[in-house]
């Protein structure tokens, strides 16, 4: 191998490290969540295993998105365990009426709309469609946020390339258009934006 | 089966009040701005006044809101955007604008022969706690692209919710009402689909009393008027029509 093509490759790995793994890193911040909520502790501890029970419709069909805190003090208007996250939400939001900051991992634009109710009543998806198996997380994710954007990572995906996307991984208007032209679904500009 | 959304606006019930104006800022997050001038300002919704040119006792005065007109055919504001940032949706017939998408050339207002787009000069803002009452429903344009009348189309997204959650296909007519029609104290205001030959829209606007601005355009609005006076009729007639002029509210 010639000297040259050893400076390419060296250039080539360097700018790819930058791109692929530098630059991410820079371009989103980390947040952490106000609570250590997991959802697998939910499903195997109280038995939850229907998503609607804590993010339900509301009477007008929209979503209701992250439950409220009198969802949460059904089961903990007291502390249940001896956890200090327990004491934080009990303490710090349940009792003193606060609701809790929860990051939201896949809010979308003020521009965009998204009916849940055409989605998951009409169409028949189901919520790990969009959103992976968040059922199965046994660990709080690192909510990361775009610093140009302060769009949340979810949108854009965790994959860099987009190449390797796992189901569920990325919410961009690419990925709903993907789904709608694989159904058959078209809708105008002003069917998805606000 | 798709719907041809429209409106039917009597002008002879307009009293020229301004609510109209006023439910569609509110409605749509129009930031009502001081520095903004009738020139400057943004107003999708906008009472003109109207004479007959004549003096003492011959003068007749109406009040004519003027909005987008959703041009069915030959819509120029859709030939001329080089960003496609206007679209007719074909479900609806009505005229969507992307505010998103808009580079901010201006050619569509230029284009429109009803002067029924707005530029935005400024950045949104609002009076100090103001911004709490915003609808959610719609964004808030940002300096720099054009913005017009969508016929209120969160109302229609939440139409659109209610009967998906009901397990229904299509709509019910009374959810999806702008909120100029809603707001006019005298319902002068009528919206409806002019593609179903049941509606009372779509009746009223094939009344001999009704007209529509500009038709030897043959852009075909989908805004309709109506009136007795045949003084106000004639504005329909290209350069006959009588003389306009902005209404400050």
């Amino acid at each position: 191998m010639s000297r040259n093509s050893l400076v390419f490759g060296f250039g080539l790995a360097v700018a790819l490290l930058a791109g692929w793994v530098a630059f991410p890193r820079a371009l989103y911040s980390k947040r952490p969540q106000p609570v250590e909520f997991l959802h697998k502790t939910h499903a195997e501890k109280s038995g939850i295993t229907d998503c609607a029970q804590c993010h339900a419709f509301r009477d007008d069909g929209e979503f209701a998105g992250l439950p409220a805190n009198d969802t949460c003090a059904g089961c903990h208007s007291d502390h249940i365990g001896t956890t200090a996250t327990e004491a934080t939400l009990v303490d710090h939001y349940i009792k003193s009426g606060q609701e809790t900051p929860w990051l939201v991992y896949s809010r979308q634009p003020a521009n965009v709309w998204f009916s849940h109710a055409i989605h998951v009543r009409r169409a028949g998806l189901a919520c790990a469609d969009c959103h992976g198996s968040y059922g199965d997380s046994d660990q709080v994710r690192v909510y990361e946020v775009n610093r140009i954007s302060g769009y949340s990572r979810d949108i854009w995906g965790h994959s860099m390339s987009r190449l390797d996307r796992a189901a569920g991984d990325g919410m961009k208007m690419s990925d709903c258009e993907d789904c709608h032209r694989r159904r058959g679904i078209e809708v105008g500009c002003l069917g998805c934006h606000q | 089966m798709s719907a041809r959304y429209g409106m039917v606006i009597d002008l002879d019930r307009c009293t020229g009040c301004g609510a109209c104006m006023l439910a569609c800022a509110a409605e749509n997050n129009v930031p009502s701005l001081p520095q903004a001038s009738a020139r400057t300002g943004l107003t999708p919704m906008l009472v003109r006044k109207i004479s007959n040119g004549g003096e003492g006792s011959e003068r007749r005065e109406a009040f004519i809101p003027i909005l987008c007109m959703h041009c069915e055919h030959e819509t120029p504001c859709v030939h001329v955007c080089p960003q496609q940032a206007v679209e007719v949706d074909k479900a609806t017939g009505i005229v969507m604008q992307m505010p998103q998408r808009c580079l901010g050339c201006r050619y569509c207002m230029t284009a429109c022969p009803y002067h029924a787009r707005y530029f935005n000069w400024w950045d949104p803002a609002w009076p100090k706690g103001m911004e709490k009452s915003l609808n959610p429903g719609v964004a808030v344009r940002m300096r720099g692209v054009v913005e017009k009348c969508n016929l209120c189309h969160a109302r229609l997204h939440a139409a659109k919710e209610k009967a998906a959650a009901a397990g229904k296909r299509e709509i019910d007519p009374a959810d999806y009402i702008p909120a100029c029609v809603e707001a006019c104290p005298t319902a002068a205001i009528h919206f409806g689909n002019l593609a179903d030959p049941r509606d009372p829209v779509s009746q009223q606007s094939h009344s001999p009393d009704a007209f529509r601005l500009l038709e030897h355009l043959d852009t075909q609005p989908k805004v309709y008027y109506k009136s007795k006076e045949p003084w106000v009729r004639a504005l329909s007639e290209p350069n006959s029509g009588p003389s306009m002029e902005a209404k400050h509210v």
